[in-house]
């Protein structure tokens, strides 16, 4: 129990904080009779959400599940062109010169195309989520497959593997922290890409939700699924966070973490 | 040496870099024999194309001119029977003591179950059985060293190759390196081209030590070093060790290489 409490020392601190400001916020909203349809008490967002609880875990269903589409297809597409523009010259011209330029346009923009293309459904905002989450994927696995120690590389040459052994056993294991720190990023901005996708077309999600409720003044009901994008956002960043402590227990950053491992002494 | 078969022929081997400001002469005319079973030290200092040398030698690096033959066979790819030790132990942070040692094994396609034995009983030669299944990071930097010649060793090579194995390690460590590999050498007398700035390191370990000059990279002199084997450490403070050391700092001393007072 009480390593418990010394453990959980973080996420006490965290949760404490978040308490205190919503007391302060409700207090506030009572003391300075502040009308809902501006700022609601936080009590009010909460009897909006029991008042409809189905409601709103389908729309939040929804968005979770753009989110994750667009996530999942970011990283094993983000992860190909990456491997590609590090292997071949022509893509790596050819891809490079095309990420750079599209990044360059603020993809929201991009957004009432792809309801063109692809209409009102559920992919243009799969669509809209991949092209917002790829880029930091992308970016970082070019890091991380490129660096890797040429010593590495020369002991693996000298032992004739091909290339595709050096990929799998040194380049992408290698690569690994940095795609996570890519996939880190990527799974906002693949909830951001849904949500743009949401507020263009569609009836459904919580993108939806917040500009429907915009629409009729229902300030409590914008704040119900804001605080559910921001439970979603955070639970979805500290799933990649434990996947990455539980796949990379090697690496410098998760030692403290797997703090039972001590450098040996002694024996020269 | 002469009437001995030469595993190793260097013939007139030329080595030029292209870099920005025109070619660099990394090598010039080295001519080199290795017997089998022999040890040779390469010593010379920084930036005399020591490492380019070696690194020519198990074709990492493309040769300029000249030729080089291993086993009578002229060098075209990475030798067969070759191991490699560099500097740097290059242990992979993700992978046990004992899949580090393997991964010789599994870049060559060959069954992992099969050197499993091999491998321990390597680790186990090197005092490291009980850290098969700890991490590199886990490790000293000699113990991660000791695991990096036992991955050198696992396919049982004809051709050792050492890139100044020892130079990141403190002095003490380096010495207890020396003897464990001149016990092993001892053991299996394996063809051993070893490169060092470190005249004691060289004269210890060798059968002949060559002397490189820089600018561009030439050889010196070779010399034999006739001290009987297996060679304690305090071999060092014998008059023949000492007299091998005053010969090799004099050449140096000559070449303006090393200052004398």
């Amino acid at each position: 129990m009480a390593s418990w409490w010394n453990r959980s020392e973080r996420l006490r601190s965290v949760l404490m904080v978040l308490v205190a400001m919503l007391v302060i916020w409700e207090a506030l909203c009572w003391a300075l009779k502040i009308r809902p349809f501006i700022l609601p008490a936080p009590s009010l967002v909460l009897k909006d959400f029991v008042s409809a609880p189905a409601y709103f875990l389908k729309h939040s269903g929804y968005t979770l599940l753009i989110t994750s589409v667009g996530f999942i297809v970011a990283v094993i597409l983000g992860v190909t062109c990456a491997v590609g523009i590090v292997y071949s010259k022509f893509l790596d011209r050819i891809l490079s010169a095309m990420l750079v330029s599209l990044n360059a346009v603020p993809k929201v923009a991009l957004a009432p195309l792809f309801v063109i293309w692809l209409g009102t459904g559920t992919e243009p905002k799969i669509a809209i989520s991949i092209m917002i989450a790829i880029f930091p994927i992308v970016i970082d696995t070019v890091l991380g497959l490129k660096s890797v120690d040429p010593e590495m590389v020369n002991l693996a040459k000298s032992c004739r593997a091909s290339t595709l052994k050096i990929l799998l056993k040194i380049r992408f294991p290698n690569a690994l922290p940095s795609i996570f720190a890519g996939m880190k990023v990527a799974i906002s901005f693949s909830l951001v890409g849904a949500i743009v996708g949401e507020f263009v077309a569609g009836s459904i999600g919580l993108g939806h939700i917040i500009l429907l409720s915009q629409g009729n003044f229902d300030t409590p009901r914008v704040f119900v699924a804001l605080t559910l994008l921001a439970l979603l956002g955070t639970i979805l960043f500290y799933l990649v966070d434990v996947a990455e402590s539980l796949l990379l227990p090697w690496h410098v950053s998760q030692r403290s973490v797997h703090g039972d491992a001590p450098v040996v002494q002694g024996g020269l | 040496m002469a009437s001995q078969e030469k595993y190793i022929r260097i013939d007139r081997l030329d080595k030029t870099y292209a870099s920005p400001r025109g070619p660099v002469k990394a090598l010039e005319g080295i001519t080199l024999d290795i017997a089998e079973h022999e040890f040779v030290s390469v010593l010379g200092p920084s930036g005399c194309g020591k490492s380019t040398l070696l690194k020519c030698l198990a074709a990492l690096e493309g040769i300029s001119g000249g030729s080089i033959s291993i086993g009578g066979v002229p060098v075209a790819g990475p030798p067969d029977k070759m191991g490699i030790v560099f500097q740097r132990d290059v242990l992979l942070d993700w992978r046990t003591i004992l899949d580090n040692v393997l991964i010789t094994a599994e870049f060559r396609n060959l069954s992992r179950a099969q050197y499993e034995p091999r491998a321990m009983q390597l680790l186990k030669l090197f005092g490291l059985e009980e850290f098969a299944n700890r991490f590199p990071w886990e490790l000293s930097g000699g113990m991660r060293q000791r695991a990096s010649i036992c991955r050198a060793l696992l396919v049982d090579p004809e051709l050792l190759l050492m890139d100044e194995p020892f130079g990141a390690l403190d002095a003490m460590t380096r010495d207890e390196l020396n003897l464990e590999l001149q016990r092993m050498w001892t053991e299996n007398r394996k063809t051993v081209l070893f490169i060092t700035h470190s005249i004691t390191e060289a004269v210890y370990l060798s059968d002949r030590v060559v002397m490189m000059s820089r600018n561009p990279g030439r050889i010196a002199e070779v010399i034999t070093i006739d001290l009987p084997r297996p060679r304690a450490l305090s071999v060092r403070e014998t008059p023949e060790f000492g007299r091998y050391m005053a010969h090799i700092r004099g050449i140096f001393t000559d070449m303006g290489i090393l200052k004398d007072g």
